[in-house]
């Protein structure tokens, strides 16, 4: 129940009171109130707004006795205003009082994502205020330990309010900013998920239900904004292949590799769905959007020789046009390699050689050493396999790599 | 993790007329609500059992037999699938379900966790 209601609450009375750390408080005030009352005179008909009503309450309280602490002061001669103290304002705490509840919970996304904040700490208070978590179940799911989210949540709550961030929406050129930043977070709660390995704890590839959840409310939250939709598509669509990703033994198996027969049919529906509400929500694509298409393309083909490589190659080109950085770039060198051949994909991996971003990430001397093999240049295609084993961090694509340059070895010798 | 909700209703007990408009309005803002939540995946009625065909496979042998089918009287009336954090949070949702039902209705809904794939245990 808590879970279901904690974010309508919380959002609710901080627009009240102006504070999202108060308004949690004053949330679970109103969940113990909810736990002593309801075994004696009975669950409400309503729980929710039971709880939301309670909450308002005592907020509104809390204001009204901060403005009677106030008055005193000013009685007894000293000026708030002058320090610059907080001067609450009644009247609007109670007009507040009867907002529109999708209203305040985008604010309390916004909020949560404030760039004053750290990344960590705008995952730890999204997943805590939004995603109705426990520090402890963030802490097992981001594998730190429990002070440290803790602390990360404290002090997140003191930045926004020494910052004095408004519980507000942005508006305007800054909201396109600040919705980036919300999206952001909820892809990196995916990511973190998606990237759980076999013997983790179970928390963490529990993250990848959190953020999909998330990216869906927001997606209902704000209709309009289609990269909102984006992103629920994209992540709908890479959770359906959750299934067919690990091998019997717990070791990845590359989306091409994959039995696609396992893919789950109901969330490619739902992130075909999304995706058709970003498209028509208007205007270029965005990056999360395009993503979701190249990811469609995947989930179109039953086979991954159905793959059409020459969509995927076009919509990596208006991905690298909208975010040019080097990793789309070499993403769309396998693209347009399984589109129009090795020689093209290598023309443009050979642009990304002296990329400084690029140096120690193992995907590129290991997508060239294959683009190389493919032209019959086995020896340099060798170089590069060995430059990729040495610069990856896992044990098992190391071996591959080094088999693969062992065969390339053979070939070149064998000419 | 997911379930589903398998919406089990008595013949004998069906209100006159079926769902009214109060019902059909409340199930509605339901299903609006727990679709923004990101919990609801899919739902849907059925249609009536007189209009259902059941296959039945014993050791080798097919058989087909179309509704009516006069042995029972409880049928499948709809299923949801929902996307929940916990057993107890799915409760919750289904409870909600049948609240909006009021006092005119029996029903029953059994919710199953779906087997999903192996978690990475």
């Amino acid at each position: 129940m808590w879970r279901i209601e904690s974010a309508r609450v919380i959002a609710g009375v901080a627009r009240i009171v102006r504070d999202i750390g108060v308004a949690e408080e004053l949330a679970q005030d109103a969940l113990v109130a909810a736990l002593e009352q309801w075994p004696v005179a009975g669950v409400p008909d309503n729980p929710g707004a039971w709880l939301t009503a309670t909450a308002k309450h005592r907020a509104i309280d809390l204001v009204r006795r901060k403005e009677v602490f106030a008055r005193k002061l000013r009685e007894l001669g000293h000026t708030l205003e002058e320090d610059g103290a907080y001067e609450p304002d009644f009247a609007a705490a109670e007009a507040a009082a009867d907002g529109d509840i999708e209203d305040d919970l985008l604010r309390l996304v916004f909020t949560a994502c404030h760039p004053v904040l750290s990344t960590e700490a705008r995952v730890a208070l999204t997943l805590r205020l939004l995603g109705g978590l426990t520090t402890p179940e963030i802490a097992r799911a981001f594998l730190v330990p429990e002070a440290t989210v803790a602390q990360r949540i404290v002090r997140a709550k003191r930045t926004l309010a020494k910052a004095d961030v408004p519980f507000e929406q942005p508006h305007g050129p800054e909201r396109v900013e600040r919705l980036s930043s919300v999206l952001e977070v909820i892809y990196l709660v995916f990511n973190e998920g998606y990237s759980a390995t076999a013997g983790d704890d179970w928390m963490r590839p529990a993250l990848c239900e959190d953020a999909l959840r998330l990216a869906r409310v927001l997606a209902g939250l704000m209709p309009k904004e289609p990269e909102a939709h984006g992103l629920a598509a994209l992540l709908e669509i890479q959770a359906s292949r959750s299934a067919a990703r690990t091998g019997p033994d717990g070791q990845p198996v590359l989306l091409a590799d994959q039995d696609r027969r396992r893919w789950d049919q109901l969330l490619i529906r739902r992130g075909f769905a999304a995706l058709a509400r970003a498209e028509a929500a208007g205007g270029p694509p965005g990056p999360y959007t395009l993503q979701a298409a190249i990811a469609a393309c995947h989930a179109h083909a039953l086979h991954s020789r159905d793959t059409d490589w020459r969509r995927i190659a076009e919509l990596y080109a208006a991905l690298a046009r909208r975010t040019p950085t080097p990793v789309v770039e070499l993403n769309r060198a396998v693209a347009v390699t399984m589109a129009y051949g090795p020689r093209e994909g290598l023309a443009l991996v050979d642009r990304l050689i002296d990329e400084p971003a690029l140096r120690g990430y193992h995907l590129l001397p290991s997508v060239r050493g294959d683009l190389l093999e493919r032209l019959g240049r086995h020896a340099e295609a060798r170089e590069e396999f060995l430059r990729a084993a040495s610069l990856t961090r896992n044990e098992r694509e190391r071996a591959l790599l080094v088999e693969r340059a062992a065969r390339a070895s053979l070939a070149a010798k064998g000419r | 993790m997911r379930f589903m909700s398998l919406i089990r209703i008595n013949e004998d007990n069906v209100p006159e007329g079926g769902p009214d408009e109060r019902l059909m309005e409340e199930m509605g803002t339901l299903i609006e609500e727990m679709s923004k939540a990101g919990v609801l995946l899919d739902t849907a009625g059925l249609r009536h059992t007189s209009e259902g065909t059941r296959l039945h496979w014993d050791h080798g042998k097919l058989s087909v037999v179309d509704g009516p089918f006069t042995e029972s009287k409880e049928f499948i009336g709809g299923y949801a699938i929902i996307q929940a954090k916990s057993k107890e949070e799915a409760v919750e949702w289904t409870k909600r379900f049948l609240q909006i039902h009021g006092d005119a209705w029996e029903i029953t809904c059994e919710l199953r966790q779906v087997e999903e794939a192996p978690e990475l245990s």
